[in-house]
């Protein structure tokens, strides 16, 4: 599902990544770890589409639309409420019987009292449960995962752990953590970065 | 019909921001009426009606550059804009939503300053009102735009401005001649070309700005 050779990107004079060479096939799970600033957000962003490498290929065999990401923020409007934004992103993702949808989601994600409130006011780790939801809405097919345990508490933890638990085999997934050792026995594929 | 629908979305999205935010449209009004007390008191006594109209229309496209400033900052805010950019929507209608919307906040503007000229200047005749409504488009539709390149921008403040009055020229040329000339209806002409051609050029390359 993702080919990558001899991948590389820049910023400025500043290489984030550099030759580097991947296959990920499909309903694998590639964990990708390595130290700030290592380029597993860029990496990420590339495959996402939201980038253009600046040095080797890259082909990720999915439409866009069949793309799950998550970054490091939320990617919501602060000032419209949880179901607001997720109405949004179901009608732009055209979710079939969305309102469902977004109400299992957030009932799952512990977000279904708070659905009528601002997403300003929410917590760092309810912004969170949030943009998990709005990875999962359109049941993706490649999840793009970056720091996907970030602000999350422990029973926010556990339900990621249960969600990657039922995807991992179904999905194709990459993720990027700082913390792999939830996730190592999911993985199928590791990748590094220096 | 999808493509309208997700326009449709959009813009009721950024309506939905500013009647919560109130960021913007407030500023807007609050500026144009400003600028026209302040002209008002700058325009020397007996001054000819021409320099009246082209006062209004400068304070019109400042009005619009203060509101397309603010265009962008939601997204900007908490990078939703590489949300938006993923969606299987058509990437235009991104463009053309807050278009739409950008023009809302411009007819809410100019409903306050139209009445403020006529009060400290010149009545207001259908062909300014019409010439208003055309050019509102086509500030909108450049504007939005250049607001969402200069938002890729660390000096997205300074590069709006920079881009935006130079291609808002015609804008004001064909406003100040419907507002002035015996024969309005080829200046109003004008500018409905301006915003057809600025229309589809926006349209057509939304994609190549929001991309790499």
């Amino acid at each position: 599902m993702i080919s990558a050779r001899a991948l590389g990107r820049s910023f400025g004079a500043k290489r984030v990544l550099r030759d580097l060479d991947l296959e990920l096939g499909e309903h694998e799970l590639l964990l990708v770890t390595g130290p700030n600033g290592s380029g597993k957000s860029t990496l990420l962003a590339l495959c996402a589409g939201l980038l253009a490498p600046t040095q080797g290929e890259l082909e990720v065999a999915v439409d866009r639309g069949r793309i799950g990401y998550l970054a490091h923020e939320p990617l919501v409007y602060r000032e419209l409420t949880a179901l607001e934004n997720l109405d949004l992103y179901g009608r732009l993702y055209r979710v079939p019987e969305r309102r469902e949808r977004i109400g299992m989601l957030l009932e799952r994600y512990g977000l279904w009292e708070s659905r009528r409130e601002r997403v300003a006011t929410f917590s760092r780790g309810m912004q969170q449960r949030l943009a998990l939801c709005r990875t999962l809405l359109h049941e993706p097919d490649l999840l793009l995962l970056d720091e996907p345990f970030a602000g999350l508490d422990e029973p926010g933890a556990a339900l990621l752990d249960a969600e990657l638990e039922a995807l991992a085999g179904e999905r194709t997934l990459v993720l990027a953590t700082h913390d792999p050792e939830r996730v190592v026995p999911l993985a199928t594929e590791r990748l590094a970065l220096a | 019909m999808s493509y309208l629908a997700d326009v449709g979305t959009l813009a009721r999205k950024d309506l939905l921001l500013e009647l919560r935010s109130r960021d913007t449209v407030p500023a807007m009004l609050l500026f144009v009426v400003s600028t026209l007390v302040v002209f008002n008191f700058a325009l020397p006594a007996g001054a000819s009606d021409e320099a009246a109209y082209g006062l209004l229309w400068a304070a019109l496209v400042f009005t619009a550059i203060l509101g397309l400033t603010r265009a962008f900052a939601a997204e900007r805010e908490q990078r939703v804009l590489d949300g938006l950019v993923l969606a299987p929507a058509d990437r235009s209608a991104i463009w053309l939503g807050k278009a739409i919307a950008v023009v809302a906040f411009l007819a809410l503007a100019e409903v306050v300053a139209l009445p403020a000229f006529a009060l400290f200047f010149e009545p207001v005749g259908w062909e300014l009102v019409a010439a208003v409504a055309l050019a509102s488009v086509g500030l909108a539709v450049v504007g939005t735009l250049l607001a969402a390149m200069a938002a890729a921008s660390r000096a997205r403040e300074l590069l709006l401005p920079l881009l935006f009055l130079p291609l808002v020229i015609p804008i004001v040329v064909g406003g100040v001649g419907a507002s002035i000339a015996d024969d309005p209806g080829r200046y109003l002409g004008f500018l409905a070309l301006y915003d057809l051609i600025f229309a589809i050029l926006s349209w057509a390359s939304f994609e190549y700005v929001v991309t790499e």
